[in-house]
């Protein structure tokens, strides 16, 4: 104790100014991101929570109008009771759809991606830079490209599917014309509880596959390709077959590249506007709708900006529990030190 | 060596198609063969939108009904159209680009040159509030776009200087798409900064050097890539952005992008939509972003699963 005490006498303790050099410092690389953020991305997620009490409309658009009332939850209220002016909206339902789209999509592009990626591994096969090449190409592709591309695919006079249908097993068995419009079967294919697929979703599932699966099979050869090759030899020697082969030794390299990737890739499907926005249109009666296409429903098209502030709120929270329980959050801000 | 557990494998800014091809065992004849074909089936399906829509756009009844490769009487019409007035609006395909250009131009330098400021700051320093700023970015980067347009559009509608409203204005959407692509930058560079030695700048502080003057002559050119790559990213969002584009400058035609005239071709109210014509647009849009993605396919695969795979 004593020694402590005649340290901190003999030696000046630094002054603040020194002390505080490293964050200053900091804060000047930061300060022109940090000043732009907090014009263009806090304020208005503070001024959001504000709105989301009003009856902000279009009318409190224009210069010099009086200030919106406050109205308490209402908005919320409204949103959970499904009481927004918007058609066929039913929160429950498109919450649980939003959940399923997202969710069997990233399985579905996991596994795709996975199995292509393990063929165009197997040693020895010619061509492998060919198909990497032509494989890739739906990456390129501006996704609202794709989201009309694929309406059109779907159109039920003039798209692919259905010519396709019609030049093999309409003319092998002279079949009529078969003109099934994907898009708009008012009859669900599953309805359970609050979970309804139209046929519509499979339409848009069939979309996505071919968007989602090449980029998961890219994530899936680079760990591929990091495995060392003795240690399959290793394994041969101990006599394991293709499918213990793939368990002990390709499948723990491939999940701490692939499962970071798939909770990206839930979280960008979650919130993937373009495919039901132009392939579906969110319908039939609304049954393909998303939170993003929900939200930018009521702003665009009935201009109920206070409900759409309260429904970002909502939006908000979903994408934070999902985070959450995926638990990376707190994983990856920890690596300054790794 | 090590147990497989232990190791986590981490892509690296290089060649990803980089294989040992040849090397190995040779594979007999009937599995070569069968495998073959298992790739032809998947890449026909991987080809097949993309030669319908270059078919449709060559055929000249403007219908979408290629029932051949390249139809009977195929002809370049459609893109003469596309070129000279997309829309029922006298906007040329020139102008729409030159919009598009310039809103991909901002966002994409706004987005690299603040992040990769902020990015250094995160990757490389210790100060008060750092968690909590990057735990603020990464709450940011988790919201679509969407979320925040509201606010956004009534705020910047505030901003009147004479006739110019910038909540009707191109620049608001920059400003708008930035405020997303921004935390994506920030989070994206950290990644890749987070992977070059300290040493290197620690020893150009040794030799007199400021922070600022380590970062800008030894940290700057070692991150090109992953700056290129961020930059294009920027780019590509600016060049297909179409919620914030939509909401704020529908109302005038001068100012449309090609992503709101091709939802005026095709979107929920378009009516019948002139196929062919919509096949060139879509064609001729698609386009830049394609060569260059695959022109530096192998950067931007690698630069974007870096941030990933870390962590």
């Amino acid at each position: 104790m004593t020694a402590v005490a005649a340290s901190q006498a003999g030696f000046q303790r630094p002054s603040f100014w020194r002390r505080t050099q490293n964050s200053r410092t900091a804060y000047l690389f930061l300060l022109p991101a940090l000043l732009v953020m907090a014009i263009i991305t806090f304020y208005p997620l503070v001024f959001q929570v504000w709105m989301a009490f009003t009856d902000f409309q279009l009318k409190n658009l224009r210069p010099n109008s009086p200030g919106p009332a406050y109205v308490g939850f209402d908005n919320f209220t409204r949103i959970l009771d499904s009481n927004i002016v918007i058609p066929n909206f039913d929160f429950v339902r498109v919450l649980t759809f939003n959940l399923f789209w997202a969710f069997s999509n990233v399985v579905i592009h996991v596994v795709i991606g996975v199995i292509i990626a393990l063929i165009l591994n197997v040693d020895g096969l010619r061509f492998k830079r060919i198909w990497r090449a032509i494989y890739i190409l739906p990456i390129a592709i501006p996704p609202i490209i794709v989201a009309t591309v694929w309406r059109n695919m779907f159109d039920p006079q003039y798209g692919a599917v259905n010519q396709a249908i019609n030049g093999t097993i309409g003319v092998l068995f002279k079949l009529p014309p078969f003109q099934l419009d994907w898009l708009n079967q008012p009859n669900p294919i599953f309805a359970v509880g609050p979970l309804i697929l139209p046929l519509a979703y499979f339409a848009l599932l069939t979309a996505n596959i071919w968007l989602g699966w090449p980029l998961n099979s890219v994530v899936a050869t680079g760990a591929l390709q990091a495995i060392p090759k003795d240690l399959y030899e290793a394994a041969e020697m101990d006599g394991a077959g293709y499918w213990s082969k793939f368990k002990t030794v390709t499948l723990p390299f491939l999940r701490p590249a692939m499962l970071p990737f798939a909770i990206y890739g839930f979280v960008i499907t979650f919130n993937l506007f373009a495919l039901s926005y132009f392939m579906s249109g969110g319908g039939p009666f609304g049954q393909t709708e998303l939170l993003v296409t929900t939200a930018y429903r009521l702003v665009q098209e009935q201009h109920l900006y206070a409900v759409a502030a309260a429904f970002a709120i909502f939006q908000f929270f979903i994408l934070l529990i999902i985070t959450l329980a995926t638990n990376r959050l707190a994983r990856a801000t920890a690596s300054f030190d790794a | 060596m090590t147990t497989p557990a232990a190791v986590a494998p981490r892509i690296e800014i290089q060649p990803i198609a980089r294989t040992a091809t040849g090397s190995g065992r040779r594979l007999k004849l009937g599995n070569q063969v069968v495998l073959q074909l298992i790739c032809l089936l998947i890449g026909s399906t991987v080809l097949f939108p993309v030669v319908w829509i270059v078919g449709m756009s060559l055929d000249p009844r403007n219908i979408a009904r290629p029932d051949s490769l390249i139809p009977p009487g195929a002809n370049l019409d459609a893109y003469a159209r596309v070129l000279a007035r997309p829309t029922l609006n006298p906007v040329s395909f020139f102008q729409l680009a030159l919009n598009s250009l310039s809103l991909a131009f901002i966002i994409s330098a706004l987005s690299v040159g603040l992040g990769v400021l902020a990015a250094y700051s995160f990757s490389r320093m210790k100060f008060r509030g750092r968690e909590f700023l990057m735990i603020a970015v990464l709450a940011v980067l988790m919201l679509p776009a969407v979320a925040t347009i509201g606010p956004l559009f009534v705020s910047l509608n505030r901003v009147r200087l004479g006739g110019f409203n910038l909540g009707g204005s191109l620049l608001g959407v920059a400003l708008a798409v930035t405020s997303t692509q921004l935390p994506f930058a920030i989070w994206n560079l950290k990644g890749y900064l987070d992977t070059i030695p300290k040493e290197l700048e620690e020893a150009a502080v040794v030799d007199g050097a400021g922070r600022f003057q380590a970062f800008r002559h030894v940290v700057l050119p070692l991150s090109t890539p992953v700056l290129a790559v961020t930059a294009l990213f920027g780019f590509i969002a600016g060049w297909t952005e179409f919620i914030t584009a939509q909401v704020f400058i529908v109302g005038d035609p001068s100012q449309w992008t090609l992503a709101v005239a091709l939802n005026a071709l095709v979107g929920q109210y378009a009516g019948s939509t002139p196929w062919s014509t919509f096949a060139a647009f879509a064609i001729l849009f698609a386009l830049p972003v394609m060569v260059v993605y695959l022109l530096l396919q192998r950067w931007i695969v690698s630069g974007l699963t870096v941030g990933g795979v870390k962590g």
